[in-house]
């Protein structure tokens, strides 16, 4: 056994105990990121030595006993669209290569006043516009169950370097899945938040209405203890909800005997692969052996929700990203013959191809003469489809389903379809429209690659959520599974 | 509706982009696929149903008009580009 085979729990009680030191994990971490991640790629920045340097802040701590934060030295990795203040970060794009904020994401805060440590910012498609880390300005990131394969994304970095067992656990950020989709590509429990729930912050805007925290762990408990650092109101985002927030762990107690799920025939429908589809089958018998029980359900606009989503989110992204214009901050092109034409160099020299697409969609559902016909269409078949969760949440406590259609696939495959690519997202888009919380627990193996389950929660019910899935987690065996790296 | 390559340079010079021949080929292909994929949209009726924005029950957030710290210039300026005199330099706008 190695420190990094621990959850957090474990970590945390070991830490406390000082039979581990925060220093020894720290050094764990950093090995075993200079023995993988050569294969992996997972990180683009690593902090090694302001890490090494809080690891011994942290050991002088837990020997005086000091009061300290719920996480104090443990490592973990962000996601590089949440800055970091003195700590590079790119949003894997050229534009912001030598970007070093200047202050702290709300989560970063947070993190820090739990105690943990940053030991690097972690890999992603460019802007968080993808879902395989190909669109990355600066490395693919592999899949450490088959490293041919891509780890998903948007959040491929924070799954990957979780699943190998880099870090105890990851921040990622999930817009149309980008959380929930690469933790069932690697393996792990990804959590999406419900909109509202954790401050955006301080994280880099792709589409301002859908975006949202959460964390990338290896089990449902380490997921909770994250959620519970990272959870809060926060005055700096005006969509920040000021919710009471609930103890999470203490959530985890108790059954879901006489639970309601409802099991929606569209994502179990055409397009779904069959070995997918049987392990969450699996899973629902797994759920009545533990005295839930479950139907059948429809969300009838699910076909819809991929159309809606493209044209909100690169709305929404056209809008948000017209900030990096080489002005304030980022890589200015040479020479500009005038201001218009430094935005345009600028521009033009740092976005790479799947966020120039998603410009050009977006700029033009939102131009004169369009408008009415993509965006406010595509508001109002939002409209329809929360219709649809909120109809079905009446009825049932959770929702449950894949969390993606099929397992991961190769890197190269998809990449010069994007309309290909989005369906991979097909089932996590809905949710994100939604804006309810849901989770990737791992549910089975399909020829050699992990399988995600998907578990869908009302709004602001995480605790239903992570109850379900721990429980889930607790009565199988897929969560245990390593891949050989 | 289809979008042709006097569209694409139009879009593109909305959204400050300068694009190579090969680029606004390949994004009107692709953005017609796009688009006609979201098309689909339209097989719905949405003559009685309000936009959403976003999910939560929130509407303009206010606060007292208080002057508050912010960070200082020093900060602020660390990532530019080009510096002088504590402000973001850029080619001249007025000739």
């Amino acid at each position: 056994m190695t420190p990094l085979d621990y959850t957090l729990a474990e970590l945390k009680q070991q830490l406390s105990a000082r039979t581990l030191s925060a220093t020894e994990l720290t050094e764990a971490v950093f090995a075993r990121i200079a023995a993988t991640d050569g294969t992996v790629q997972a990180f683009l920045t690593l902090n090694e030595e302001q890490a090494r340097a809080e690891a011994r802040r942290y050991d002088d701590k837990y020997v005086q006993g000091e009061g300290i934060g719920a996480l104090a030295g443990i490592p973990a990795g962000i996601k590089d669209n949440i800055i970091t203040e003195g700590l590079r970060t790119t949003c894997a794009s050229r534009f912001l290569d030598n970007f070093v904020p200047v202050h702290d994401a709300f989560v970063s805060r947070k993190l820090k006043e739990a105690g943990v440590i940053t030991a690097g910012k972690l890999n992603m498609d460019e802007f968080a516009m993808g879902g395989s880390n190909e669109n990355s300005a600066y490395q693919v990131t592999r899949n450490p169950w088959d490293v041919e394969r891509v780890p998903g994304g948007s959040s491929g970095g924070s799954a990957a370097a979780v699943a190998a067992g880099q870090v105890p656990f990851s921040l990622g950020s999930d817009t149309g899945g980008s959380i929930r989709q690469p933790a069932s590509y690697c393996g792990i429990v990804g959590l999406k938040p419900t909109y509202g729930l954790v401050s955006r912050f301080g994280l880099v805007a792709f589409a301002s209405s859908l975006d949202q925290i959460g964390p990338l762990t290896r089990t449902v408990e380490d997921s909770a203890l994250v959620l519970q650092a990272i959870a809060g109101h926060d005055a700096m985002d005006s969509t920040s909800a000021n919710v009471d927030i609930p103890d999470y762990t203490a959530a985890l107690q108790g059954d879901v005997r006489g639970l309601r799920i409802g099991v929606p025939k569209e994502y179990m429908g055409e397009g779904v692969d069959p070995k997918v589809k049987q392990a969450v089958l699996d899973a629902l018998k797994t759920f009545e052996s533990l005295g839930a029980t479950w139907e059948e359900v429809s969300l009838p606009h699910t076909e819809y929700a991929v159309a809606a989503y493209y044209l909100l989110a690169s709305s929404e992204a056209s809008s948000n990203l017209s900030r990096f214009d080489g002005v304030r901050y980022g890589v200015r092109a040479e020479n500009p013959d005038n201001l218009i034409d430094l935005y345009f160099k600028s521009r033009s020299e740092g976005f790479g191809s799947e966020v120039k697409r998603r410009i050009m969609l977006g700029t033009y559902a939102l131009s004169s003469g369009y408008y009415d016909a993509y965006y406010l269409k595509a508001q109002k078949v939002r409209t329809l489809i929360k219709q649809d969760f909120d109809q079905a949440f009446q009825k049932y406590d959770l929702l449950i389903g894949p969390t993606a259609p099929t397992t991961a696939f190769k890197i190269g495959e998809q990449i010069n379809n994007p309309l290909q690519m989005y369906m991979n997202d097909i089932l996590t888009i809905p949710v994100s429209l939604a804006g309810v919380p849901a989770i990737s627990v791992p549910c089975g193996m399909a020829d050699g690659l992990p399988v995600g389950l998907q578990i869908i929660g009302k709004p602001f019910d995480e605790s239903a959520v992570l109850r379900a899935a721990h429980l889930f987690e607790q009565a199988t065996e897929h969560h245990k599974l390593r891949p050989q790296l | 509706m289809s979008i042709n390559l006097h569209d694409v340079e139009h879009v593109a010079k909305l959204a400050r982009l300068l694009l190579t021949d090969e680029e606004k080929d390949r994004y009107t292909d692709q953005l017609n696929a796009i688009l006609k994929y979201a098309d689909k949209l339209n097989e719905l009726n949405t003559d009685d149903v309000q936009p959403t924005t976003h999910v939560l029950p929130i509407r303009n957030v206010m606060r007292e008009d208080e002057v508050r710290p912010s960070l200082d210039r020093e900060r602020v300026m660390k990532n530019a580009p080009e510096e002088e005199d504590g402000q973001f330099r850029v080619p001249a706008v007025l000739e």
